[in-house]
């Protein structure tokens, strides 16, 4: 019951010290986690963002770089002076000293038919008149390309201007080089999977890609969900990976650059910070937990030490009460019993002095008589030995000083009850210590308890046995022992044998008061009495009495 | 019981002080068995006027009446007949009063019931101790 309420406020105590460490503490790190998370994705997109707008720059800037190159080589030259084809591989190597990145060049007129061509294919005297393209270039004037295979079967895209020359219309084509604007827009990708490449309106790779995915196949991402200028998606790929997109729409919005890079690699970082954050928190809390118990336990137990010692301060005082005013009205009774039991006593004995006279002493039950008078006065001993003992526990006195030898009174002690040993075949063997020193103390109150301690062992044996008397010196205090080998105080009992009234003897035999006088004596002495006893090898009462020096006279 | 001696009691001169008229009553008839001649005072106020008139070896007091302190009274007692030797004798028995009795010049102290022998030998030690005292 008492357990189980410590118990209870140990539980608690940890939970509440539990709860209110933890609440915080994981709160403020999940939030610091988030916020750290947060922090950390707008950088990466803000990185891939700027990344998409600087690469799209550059890749806008070489189209403009070459479709300008190329407008200035028609506006300079006539149709007739490039249609020569020393002349036009001169201005493809002006060209290509230039900016660079073209592959082949070629004079279209305005039917269509290649006039002039300078490049590594065969391409002189084709119509393109049917190309998609040439429409293009025909309306606008100035057309790049998507990337298509064309009459030479490779991916490729083109430039191409066309010029108005007073009567007649041709137009300036070029290839650019694959290699070299590839290389620019791989130039985009970042860590070990990303990816950069580029898409038309259709979704059609424009370049070739890092990993998955052929030149001019369909992507499955829809370029109509990035926005104007620069967007940032996440999309999850088929491998069911987090990834980055990040847009950014060229060649007025016909291409779309793209930039991919896998969430989780650029957030193996922020894994790691994670990871490390779980164990500090984690290794926090066992931490906690460990201090919280322990500190609980020892808290608890400290009060449960302190309420015990309480509760046993209580109980003595409630004891020491409960004796008090048991000795207040022991003495009140034995008063008012003790004056009709001597006058019983005296008629008795007046009626036994009558007996003596001659006319009794021929009554036919004089033997009777004085049988019934013995009775009576053998009954009315009984009842002055409990009053008497009534008064003297009830006696509340300090002892009277005198100089006393504990050897001497134990001597006399046993003197006087060695013959009521001897009748019932009982032996008392002493052992007294020599040179005890003489002590301030109440004789009469000692041999009190003397008396007592040693009829009662006397009594617990009941016949045949053996009484063993002992003083000694130990530190400050002389120990009086009494031993004796009767069938011992069961344990029940053995806390209970100080209290008044409390005997074991049977039927009337002891008043249940020897004990506890012998107790209150000896504890107003400032001495202790305890006592052991083992079932069957019998009991030992030790008196320990403080050694008081008397005064010198 | 039976074996009370009859001697050495002849010529005693004993009060007894007790209200218990039931027990003062019966007492010296069994002292008067055995040749002691008591006087009984059934109060202290009678008692102080009987030792007044009459001179006595011993009186056994009781401590406690209706109307006095056997202590108050034996105060008188040593007051009035200093010779006399005072046995108290009392239901009422405690050690402070026994320890009082005493230092105030009282021979012994009993506590009822009493056997009657021990009472008839602290009566004899009692006159002894006078006779000794007035001797001497």
């Amino acid at each position: 019951m008492k357990r189980q309420l410590y118990a209870n406020l140990r539980r608690k105590i940890v939970f509440i010290t539990l709860a209110v460490a933890f609440i915080p503490l994981i709160s403020l790190s999940v939030i610091i986690y988030y916020q750290f998370a947060q922090v950390f994705r707008n950088k990466i997109e803000e990185q891939i963002e700027y990344r998409a707008r600087a690469q799209g720059n550059a890749i806008e800037l070489f189209l403009k770089e070459r479709t300008a190159i190329l407008l200035a080589m028609a506006d300079t030259y006539t149709f007739d002076y490039l249609a020569g084809e020393d002349n036009l591989g001169k201005v493809f190597q002006i060209m290509n000293h230039r900016v660079g990145g073209f592959i082949d060049l070629g004079l279209i007129d305005s039917s269509g038919r290649h006039v002039a061509y300078v490049g590594p294919y065969n391409l002189l005297g084709l119509n393109y008149y049917s190309q998609p393209w040439f429409g293009e270039v025909e309306s606008k004037g100035v057309y790049a390309s998507d990337v298509f295979t064309g009459y030479r079967r490779t991916p490729h895209f083109i430039v191409a201007v066309r010029r108005q020359e007073s009567n007649r219309s041709w137009i300036l084509r070029a290839t650019i080089d694959s290699d070299v604007f590839e290389s620019l827009v791989r130039a985009a990708q970042v860590g070990k999977t990303g990816d950069a490449f580029i898409i038309n309106r259709e979704g059609i790779y424009q370049t070739h890609l890092r990993f998955d995915g052929e030149i001019l196949s369909k992507s499955n991402l829809n370029p109509i969900i990035f926005g104007e200028g620069t967007t940032v998606l996440e999309k999850v790929n088929r491998e069911g990976r987090k990834v980055l997109y990040a847009g950014r729409w060229l060649k007025k919005n016909n291409w779309l650059l793209v930039i991919s890079q896998d969430a989780s690699e650029e957030m193996t970082k922020l894994f790691k910070t994670k990871r490390m954050e779980i164990i500090i928190v984690v290794s926090g809390c066992l931490l906690i937990i460990l201090t919280t118990i322990f500190t609980t336990r020892l808290t608890v137990s400290h009060l449960e030490m302190a309420d015990r010692k309480m509760n046993e301060l209580n109980a003595q005082l409630v004891h020491a009460d409960k004796l008090a005013a048991l000795g207040k009205m022991a003495a009140g009774v034995a008063h008012e019993i003790n004056n009709p039991l001597a006058v019983i006593a005296e008629k008795t004995g007046w009626m036994e002095d009558l007996l003596t006279e001659e006319e009794f002493k021929k009554s036919q039950n004089f033997e009777e008589y004085k049988k019934s008078l013995r009775k009576i006065e053998e009954h009315v001993e009984r009842a002055r030995k409990v009053t008497h003992g009534m008064l003297g526990f009830a006696r509340r006195m300090e002892p009277h000083l005198e100089d006393v030898d504990i050897n001497e009174i134990l001597n006399e002690t046993v003197t006087f009850l060695e013959s009521y040993a001897r009748t019932n075949n009982i032996a008392i063997e002493k052992e007294l210590e020599t040179d005890l020193p003489i002590i301030a103390s109440d004789h009469a109150q000692l041999q009190q308890v003397f008396l007592n301690l040693i009829t009662n062992a006397i009594d617990e044996i009941g016949k045949d046995g053996l009484v063993y008397v002992s003083s000694s010196r130990i530190n400050s205090d002389i120990a009086v022992s009494v031993r004796d080998n009767g069938q011992g105080i069961p344990k029940e009992y053995q806390a209970r044998v100080f209290e008044p009234f409390f005997t074991t003897k049977p039927g009337g035999k002891g008043t249940g008061l020897g004990l506890s006088i012998t107790h209150n004596i000896v504890q107003n002495m400032g001495g202790t009495i305890t006592l052991e006893s083992e079932k069957g090898k019998g009991t030992t009462f030790t008196v320990r009495l403080p050694i008081v020096v008397p005064e010198k006279k | 019981m039976m074996r009370t001696g009859i001697n050495q009691t002849e010529g005693i001169n004993l009060l007894l002080v007790d209200d218990e008229e039931g027990y003062v009553s019966v007492l010296s008839k069994r002292l008067s068995k055995r040749n002691i001649q008591a006087t009984v005072a059934l109060s202290g106020t009678e008692a102080i006027q009987t030792i007044k008139g009459q001179d006595f070896d011993v009186a056994v007091l009781d401590l406690r009446m209706e109307d006095m302190d056997g202590i108050e009274v034996l105060k008188i007692f040593k007051k009035v007949s200093p010779n006399m030797e005072v046995i108290m004798l009392t239901g009422h028995g405690s050690e402070q009063a026994a320890r009082d009795g005493l230092s105030l010049g009282a021979f012994a102290y009993l506590t009822k019931p009493c056997d009657l022998d021990d009472l008839l030998n602290k009566i004899r030690q009692a006159a002894r101790r006078k006779g000794g005292g007035t001797g001497g």
